[in-house]
């Protein structure tokens, strides 16, 4: 009887002993690529590199992120990106931290021309090589390359850079919710001013 | 007569297409001012070819632009341009694009026309069709060159689509009662130049005066009239392929996938005055109808002919007014304005009554009866799509074949809580094609960045790379010029200490040095009493040049001391 009690305690070892070596050895082969994460943040970052966040750059950022810093502190991205990796993430969205900025609509940097120097210092500052110019000479934004990033506006030593709001156009333009259309009919009763699904 | 297929769905609603008939085409008088937007198709606007001042004549191009992104168009009649700037233009969001404002001279003087010569190739026949702004004329705008070449190989089928099928519009039932022999000429012209094995004209059975009218017309031309029941929207692409070959076009596809081009009736025609006549798109028939007007028709108008002037052409009632909408009750948009242009994508123009088209009524909930599954033409989930659109969760409607939803409204029009559905997939569409966007231009900035990054660690290695050789060629320098050499004078001097300016030099510079002194301190006086403002800039700079000479005068004395010692 005893030998029989043995016996099974020693197979049940030996049996835990050999399925705890597999899982150890697989979770080490197997490892979660780090890198895949990153890459998985990095992509619904807005990539402007502003640095707003406190990180130099995006990608940084999303290192940040894959390791647990918050992620609400993009304001380029705003309530959308947030949400975009909560979902990826699997947490809960938190609203933006106002300490890094405020959600603004897209913008572009502008150099005044006239006044422009040529000293190639915003040239420096450019994460994405969005202007164009040489020591001495004017020099100019691209405008369908910048990212609104800011960074160029510091670094000039005549403040000739203006960030200026991009006008939006009929390609940019989303059909309202109908919510948010006036209504044309007065309201009957108080239920009636919104259907209740569309509020779920 | 051929098989009769079928599409799903589908709807009947009243299709008030007399009011409209009762008259044949007529033709508009040019008004005073016309204003001819850069964009009437999809795609890019096109780079302005003239300037405020210049005399045009009619069909003279006004942009041109790059096939495949962009299609020109035409002075609709002659005289001067008179502005070039921001107009609204007859979009959904009443925004501004930029428009060119004629004022005509009422000649009406055509500029010379270039036909398309005969033995011009297919693909220079195609770039013949985009230099005279050829687009297709039923409602969408896309360039006919582009669709025309979408196709790889020759198309199995041409389809010309007559059946419009929204209620209301008459337009092609006009053309092609009326000019019979131009649409099946502008088959022919088709035809040829795709190359297709058969060519069929679809037309809804309750145009039977067009169907015999064209009928008549295409006898021994090979062309076969085929009639499909009168269902909305049978007259949609997508739909009338499937009704006259029973195949489906795929999910995200093309009709040129499945081997068939279709094609609207008047784009048709348009292509064949554009080949044979080399007469670009400056003009079109539109539909106005709506009990707002007391003489209903189909107007024959150019391109940039203010709605205004053919509204009143057509007896617009201001009083009566209470909807007025481009394109059709369904799939159509409200106007807020009459002083926008008419473009060639304007099949109709609907003046309603306040009894005709009354106020949508409350929006009720949802009550999954099911009536828009059972009406959609494309098999969608209409239901599901809109609990998923208003929920704002549309990545989940674009799981559910969102993207294939072709926004016809049939789903509203069965709707018994009169929910806007279209509304919220056009919204939901409209979302996700900004994030697409977006996020190419975030991807497109996230390359630039990377790129950037290694080219400064590239340079940076480079610099390295330099400073390293330098250094490796000093060390050389110090431990081979002595061997070689043979313990020279001048080679101990320099391996001892780097060499240091003689004492001519020093001398020199000490000089200098103080000269420059002397003319800050003078400045300096001089701006003392005149410009007192620039003070302690000019007491910064003779600081500077002090220090300056003193330093100089330092190497120099610290020479004569090394020279003594020797």
């Amino acid at each position: 009887m005893w030998m029989n009690l043995l016996l099974a305690i020693a197979t049940l070892l030996l049996l835990a002993g050999a399925f705890g070596a597999l899982l150890g050895y697989a979770s080490v082969r197997l490892r979660r690529d780090d890198d895949s994460l990153v890459e998985q943040i990095d992509a619904v970052l807005p990539q402007t590199q502003c640095g707003q966040c406190g990180y130099p750059g995006c990608r940084p950022y999303a290192e940040a992120i894959a390791e647990g810093d918050a992620i609400n502190k993009c304001p380029p991205g705003g309530e959308a990106t947030i949400q975009s990796l909560a979902n990826l993430l699997d947490v809960e969205p938190q609203p933006l931290d106002a300490e890094h900025g405020e959600e603004q609509p897209k913008r572009v940097a502008y150099i005044r021309e006239a006044e422009c120097i040529g000293c190639t210092k915003c040239i420096q500052a450019c994460p994405v090589d969005a202007i164009v110019g040489a020591p001495k000479f004017m020099h100019t934004v691209i405008e369908s390359e910048c990212t609104g990033c800011d960074l160029c506006v510091d670094p000039c030593p005549v403040d000739c850079i203006d960030m200026i709001e991009v006008a939006k156009g009929i390609d940019d333009w989303v059909p309202p919710r109908p919510e948010d259309r006036p209504l044309t009919h007065e309201p009957v009763i108080a239920t009636d001013q919104r259907p209740a699904g569309a509020s779920a | 007569m051929g098989t009769r297929y079928d599409f799903p769905g589908g709807i009947h609603p009243p299709d008030n297409k007399q009011q409209s008939l009762q008259t044949p085409i007529r033709q508009a008088p040019l008004p005073a001012q016309l204003i001819v937007p850069l964009r009437q198709h999809r795609g890019d606007p096109g780079h302005v070819l003239v300037a405020v001042g210049d005399r045009v004549l009619t069909g003279q191009p006004l942009s041109e632009g790059e096939p495949g992104l962009s299609v020109p168009v035409h002075a609709p009649t002659s005289g001067t341009i008179t502005a070039i700037g921001p107009h609204e233009v007859p979009h959904p969001s009443g925004l501004e694009e930029t428009c060119i404002h004629i004022e005509a001279d009422g000649q009406d003087q055509w500029c010379e026309l270039a036909p398309c010569p005969a033995d011009a190739s297919t693909l220079e026949r195609y770039d013949h069709l985009h230099r005279t702004g050829v687009v297709g004329l039923g409602g969408a705008g896309f360039p006919t060159r582009d669709k025309l070449q979408s196709a790889s190989e020759a198309p199995k089928v041409l389809i010309l689509n007559g059946a419009e099928c929204e209620p209301y519009i008459t337009a092609d039932q006009a053309l092609m009662r009326e000019r019979p022999d131009s649409v099946i000429a502008g088959a022919l012209a088709l035809w040829q130049l795709v190359g297709a094995a058969q060519c069929l004209i679809g037309i809804e059975d309750n145009k039977p005066d067009a169907i015999e009218a064209l009928r008549q017309a295409a006898e021994g031309t090979g062309i076969e009239i085929r009639v499909v029941p009168t269902r909305y929207p049978s007259g949609g692409e997508k739909q009338l392929i499937q009704l006259l070959t029973g195949q489906e076009v795929p999910s995200g596809g093309l009709p040129a996938d499945i081997g068939v081009l279709c094609q609207n009736v008047a784009t048709a025609v348009a292509v064949d005055r554009s080949l044979r006549l080399g007469e670009p798109v400056i003009q079109r028939i539109t539909t106005f109808t709506g009990e707002a007007l007391t003489r209903p028709g189909n107007i024959e108008a150019r391109i940039g002919t203010p709605l205004d002037h053919l509204l009143f052409e057509a007896g617009l009632d201001p009083d009566q007014l209470h909807r007025l909408i481009m394109g059709g009750p369904l799939m159509g948009f409200d106007l807020t304005t009459t002083g926008l242009p008419l473009i060639k994508t304007a099949n109709c123009l609907i003046a309603g009554t306040a009894e005709e088209f009354p106020d949508s009524p409350i929006p009720q909930p949802c009550i999954r009866c099911g009536l828009c599954e059972q009406a959609c033409p494309v098999d969608l989930l209409p239901q599901q799509l809109y609990w998923f659109a208003s929920a704002g969760e549309h990545h989940k409607a674009e799981h559910f074949d969102l993207f294939d939803c072709i926004e016809c409204g049939a789903c509203d029009w069965v709707c018994p809580s009169h929910l806007p559905l279209t509304d919220y997939y056009r919204h939901s569409k409209g979302v996700l094609r900004q994030e697409k966007k977006e996020q190419a231009e975030a991807d497109h900035a996230r390359q630039r960045f990377e790129e950037r990054q290694a080219r400064m660690e590239r340079e940076q290695a480079e610099r390295e790379e330099r400073r390293r050789a330098r250094q490796q060629a000093r060390e050389q320098r110090r431990s081979g010029e002595p061997a070689e050499a043979g313990g020279t004078e001048t080679g101990a001097a320099s391996a001892a200490a780097p060499p240091g300016p003689d004492r001519e030099t020093l001398i020199q510079r000490r000089d200098q040095a103080r000269q420059k002194v002397e003319e800050a301190e003078a400045q300096l006086a001089e701006a003392r009493e005149q410009t007192p403002e620039a003070v302690p800039k000019l007491e910064r700079a003779l600081n500077k040049h002090r220090k300056r000479l003193d330093a100089a005068e330092k190497a120099l004395s610290d020479a004569r001391e090394e020279a003594r010692s020797c």
